[in-house]
């Protein structure tokens, strides 16, 4: 989520209006307070306090956010506006939550039978934070929790949605080549069939127009310059510089292990492709460096014309990160 | 009941069941607290242990000292270093101020990575003290 300045300002600020709408409105406790929720929890925390148990029962003043939780099912209380902020935050890439804070008062004590009705606002939507988890914004929630109408506490709760900072390791099971987790297969067609014959022969072939000479690239049926539709081609030598380039951070596709460098390269014949910049770490990259063309295998069909960083200094090869 | 009483630290150790159990007892079914695969996918080496659960820890430790009279008022946690498997929750506690029958309690609860948790307890503990 590395962008502009500007571009963060103008969606924390849409993320701001949020503040003051409700979070939920006239909500209902799925269950009444009673006592197996009050003994597994306690079974659950190790509590074995007497306050607990018995006619006289109260239940733990810490479950007062359990008895407003929604459980598997889903939320019809949940406002609006709630909804909207979080779908917000996810589609921006902040997918991931942690509850941060939790800050209770206890005005009287909840006992089994009580009814459970509460209403929460959303109090704030903080600036763009960086964390050890991710960079992301905490929302802050209130909410009042009614016991037969009457007042029984409050319950201030914040929670971090967050883009994850760390790459997802990949589970045990998860094996290169698996199906499902290849790179996507390229489409071939009549217009560019010869492009990827010649990466076959580890060859990188660009389109020249045989009326004018012009050298294109991405292959296409005609000459831009001259709209003839008769050419031949040339073999890249394999030289190239980076034009421009963009670092890949989200979202994970499969097959592929964000963050990883994509590079607009120009080549020493004049046209541009895009792909993979290898042989250097992701943040390394830059304008201008030099990068020589390999080819290489991604899974028993796949291979595909990459660049690596090229300095003719460099003795040792350039450490490459993580392996594939 | 005297600022600066220290309370004998809590060892709590956080087994997957404990993580599981506290999570369900809550009612929270985010599948970071519960699904392995998903909390790494979402960038934790491991599941760990909901706020609900270390909320009702916190009340447990200061109800376990000061006695089944005592009355939790206020119980206010911010978490830091998360609960994995395996760690080990020690928890503990300085009496910060007191009024009348009434305490603030600082509780700091610290695992192997850190501080998992840090907060304030406010709770009345009716005449004759900690029983």
């Amino acid at each position: 989520m590395s962008g502009e300045p500007e571009v963060h300002e103008e969606f924390e600020a849409r993320l701001k209006t949020y503040e003051g709408r409700p979070a939920a409105e006239t909500g209902v406790g799925r269950d009444p307070v009673n006592e197996p929720m009050i003994r597994h929890w306690c079974e659950a925390m190790g509590d074995t306090n007497p306050a607990y148990t018995g006619p006289d029962a109260i239940a733990p003043p810490t479950m007062l956010q359990a008895w407003t939780m929604a459980g598997l099912t889903g939320r019809p209380e949940r406002a609006a506006a709630y909804d909207e902020l979080l779908r917000l935050l996810d589609e921006s890439g902040h997918h991931a939550v942690v509850a941060t804070d939790c800050e209770q008062e206890y005005l009287r004590p909840l006992r089994p039978g009580d009814a459970i009705t509460f209403d929460s606002v959303i109090e704030s939507v903080s600036e763009r934070k960086t964390t050890k988890l991710g960079t992301g914004y905490f929302v802050t929630t209130r909410t009042d929790v009614r016991a037969g109408g009457e007042l029984a506490g409050t319950h201030r709760f914040r929670i971090l949605k967050y883009a994850p900072a760390r790459r997802p390791r990949p589970a045990p099971a998860r094996r290169p080549g698996q199906p499902g987790e290849r790179r996507p297969r390229p489409v071939v067609n009549r217009d560019n069939a010869g492009f990827w014959e010649g990466v076959t022969r580890h060859e990188l072939l660009i389109q020249r127009c045989t009326d004018c000479h012009t050298l294109r690239f991405p292959w296409l049926p005609g000459c831009n310059s001259c709209g003839s539709a008769q050419w031949d081609t040339v073999a890249a030598s394999g030289e190239g510089t980076v034009c421009s380039y963009v670092v890949m951070h989200y979202p994970p596709f499969p097959a592929f292990d964000p963050p990883y460098a994509v590079g607009l390269i120009e080549l020493a014949e004049g046209v541009r492709i895009v792909s993979n910049v290898v042989g250097v770490p992701y943040d390394k990259v830059r304008i201008g460096m030099p990068v020589r063309l390999e080819f290489r295998r991604y899974d028993e069909e796949l291979v595909l014309p990459v660049f690596r960083r090229y300095d003719e200094e460099l003795v040792l090869p350039v450490f490459e990160g993580v392996p594939e | 009941m005297n600022v600066g009483d220290r309370l004998p630290p809590l060892e709590i150790p956080v087994t997957r069941t404990l993580i599981v159990a506290g999570a369900i007892a809550s009612r929270d079914y985010q599948d970071v607290h519960h699904d392995p695969e998903h909390a790494r996918h979402k960038g934790s080496p491991d599941i760990f242990m909901n706020i609900l659960t270390t909320n009702g820890l916190v009340g447990r430790y200061i109800t376990d000292h000061f006695g089944p009279r005592a009355v939790l008022r206020r119980v206010a946690i911010r978490l830091g270093a998360p609960n994995h498997p395996g760690d080990t929750l020690v928890l503990t506690g300085t009496v910060e101020a007191v009024d009348g029958d009434t305490a603030t309690v600082r509780v700091v609860g610290a695992n192997g990575i850190g501080k998992h948790v840090t907060g304030t307890v406010t709770v009345t503990v009716p005449a004759g003290g900690p029983v």
